[in-house]
């Protein structure tokens, strides 16, 4: 049963791309901004979470908690300081900041720290094999797809159900109509932005206890591969950046499984360049024709 | 209940709206009638906060909105129906009238104004559950009535609600408008379509290149030469 292994391993790599695939969509979705600075809020996330279980000797659920709150803060403090101003200019003023913001992040972070990498505790999480169907799983893969599903089915029920998650859609969808429905545009996209790294900083926790090591410029990659992720589940779209970060797991699991393991980061790449030749609105994406 | 006085308004370097004073009564219907890019948009944009005049006043209620932000001018009770419906196609039917109430907390009133919409325009119930992308252009701008009325607006600033509609949907909507006023809702209405807007309407305004030409009571209006020759297809 190597496959179902396998299987389960994809979509726990791919759960965690997701969850970073999601805060690109909705900062996409509500202001067209491709937030290059995000995959190293995901690397924030992993500090918070790193310094948490060690200098303050948190469980992880908590550590969890505190970096969520703090990559959503931070999220706020990017947006309003950064982003915030460039909203009417063009969008390749704003894609520069974003890139000038992530390099920002990662270098201040070695300033501030060096750049040394840390290791998350081994036993932060007691981890088991557990026989499933002859497969060998670890408790630790389940538990991190438990965590990234909770959250995906929070997130839904966000956007959905509450006004806030309302004001998001409608914002997204037509920000100076949403405005004459007396929504503040300014407080949704933040909260946007506070969502969307509050979810970043989960998958910077998530993945130091899956792949233990952590160094400033983690986020580099993984940032990437989940833009790849919205990108091919149709960016934009929420329920695209879910399944496109599963399926962008499982094909790397699957890559490195039949012995390309070298090949790994490049077929998420290879996969951004077949979308966007084929299929350039991805699996979910909307149709770009506008009705007038 | 609206007074405008010497309204300035710019895009960039080019004036829109050139020292235009308007003023509506609690209660009336009143239109304003002219061409396109006369700048009847511009007016009920910059009145809901979505532009900010350069020099003028409005004043709303006996205090000054020029400086409030668009959601502060919903919640004094001015809801704005924008030029092409610009309902949320990406929602139900039932979250774009949601979405009308977004500022009312007040949850026992709402589900009645919900009926009351729906008595208004019996097709948005029907279509309850729809996507409002999928709806007709008359359906949307029943949707899109209907959502600004779900905020309880004291002014109803109606723009172009005629626009792309056939002549039957036209009197429907027209038919619609006038309960909605008798229900207690002031009415500032712009159209190019003046015959139909100066039937309903107590008083009008025309404009053109962004001044006011000509104002007054509805009926002097749609008799004088003016007004005939330029939006009623000749005399």
């Amino acid at each position: 049963m190597e496959w179902l292994q396998q299987l389960i391993n994809g979509i726990s790599l791919g759960s965690i791309y997701a969850l970073i695939a999601l805060g690109y969509t909705m900062v996409y979705g509500i202001i067209k901004l491709i937030n290059f600075a995000h995959g190293d809020v995901f690397m924030i996330g992993a500090f918070v979470g790193f310094y948490a279980v060690t200098s303050w000797q948190m469980s992880f659920f908590p550590a969890l908690i505190i970096a969520m709150v703090l990559c959503a803060i931070l999220g706020v403090v990017i947006e309003r300081l950064a982003y915030k101003r460039l909203r009417n200019s063009t969008r390749i003023a704003a894609l520069i900041t974003a890139i000038g913001v992530s390099l920002l992040i990662e270098y201040v972070t070695i300033y501030i720290r060096g750049a040394q990498p840390e290791a998350y505790p081994k036993d932060l999480v007691a981890n088991k094999q557990i026989n499933l169907f002859g497969a060998d799983i670890s408790s630790q893969s389940l538990l991190i797809l438990g965590v990234s599903i909770t959250l995906m089915i929070l997130l839904q029920f966000i956007v959905h159900k509450t006004k806030v998650g309302k004001a998001m859609r409608a914002v997204s969808h037509d920000a100076e109509a949403a405005k004459l429905m007396g929504i503040n545009v300014d407080n949704t996209i933040s909260a946007t932005f506070a969502i969307g790294s509050a979810l970043a900083g989960a998958a910077g926790v998530i993945f130091g206890l899956y792949y233990t090591k952590i160094d400033p410029l983690m986020g580099v990659i993984p940032g990437m591969k989940a833009f790849v992720a919205a990108v091919l589940g149709g960016i934009g779209s929420i329920p695209g950046a879910m399944t496109g970060g599963m399926i962008l797991g499982v094909i790397e699991t699957i890559v490195s499984a039949v012995g390309f393991s070298l090949w790994r980061d490049a077929a998420a790449f290879i996969i951004l360049i077949i979308i966007l030749i084929f299929r350039p609105a991805g699996i979910f994406g909307k149709n770009t024709r506008e009705k007038v | 209940m609206l007074r405008i006085e010497n309204l300035n308004v710019y895009y960039g370097n080019i004036q829109a709206l050139k020292g235009v004073s308007l003023e509506v009564n609690e209660g009336e219907i009143v239109t304003l009638i002219g061409a396109n890019g006369a700048g009847k948009s511009t007016l009920l944009k910059t009145i809901s906060g979505l532009l900010r005049p350069k020099q003028g006043t409005i004043e709303y209620l006996g205090s000054s909105i020029n400086k409030k932000a668009a959601q502060s001018i919903v919640k004094t009770g001015i809801s704005h129906v924008p030029e092409g419906r610009r309902v949320f196609s990406n929602m139900t039917v039932e979250e774009n009238l949601d979405l009308g109430a977004y500022l009312r907390r007040d949850r026992a009133n709402i589900s009645k104004d919900l009926e009351r919409v729906f008595e208004l325009f019996p097709r948005l119930l029907e279509r309850r559950k729809q996507p409002s992308g999928t709806l007709s252009g008359g359906e949307q701008q029943m949707l899109a009535m209907g959502r600004a009325i779900m905020a309880k607006p004291k002014l109803l600033l109606l723009d172009e609600p005629s626009m792309g509609l056939a002549p039957l949907m036209v009197k429907t909507i027209f038919e619609i408008i006038e309960e909605i006023n008798r229900n207690g809702t002031t009415i500032l209405l712009v159209e190019q379509n003046a015959h139909m807007a100066l039937s309903i309407a107590e008083r009008g305004y025309v404009i053109e290149t962004g001044k006011v030409v000509l104002s007054g009571d509805a009926k002097t209006l749609q008799a004088s030469d003016e007004v005939r020759a330029a939006y009623l297809g000749g005399i």
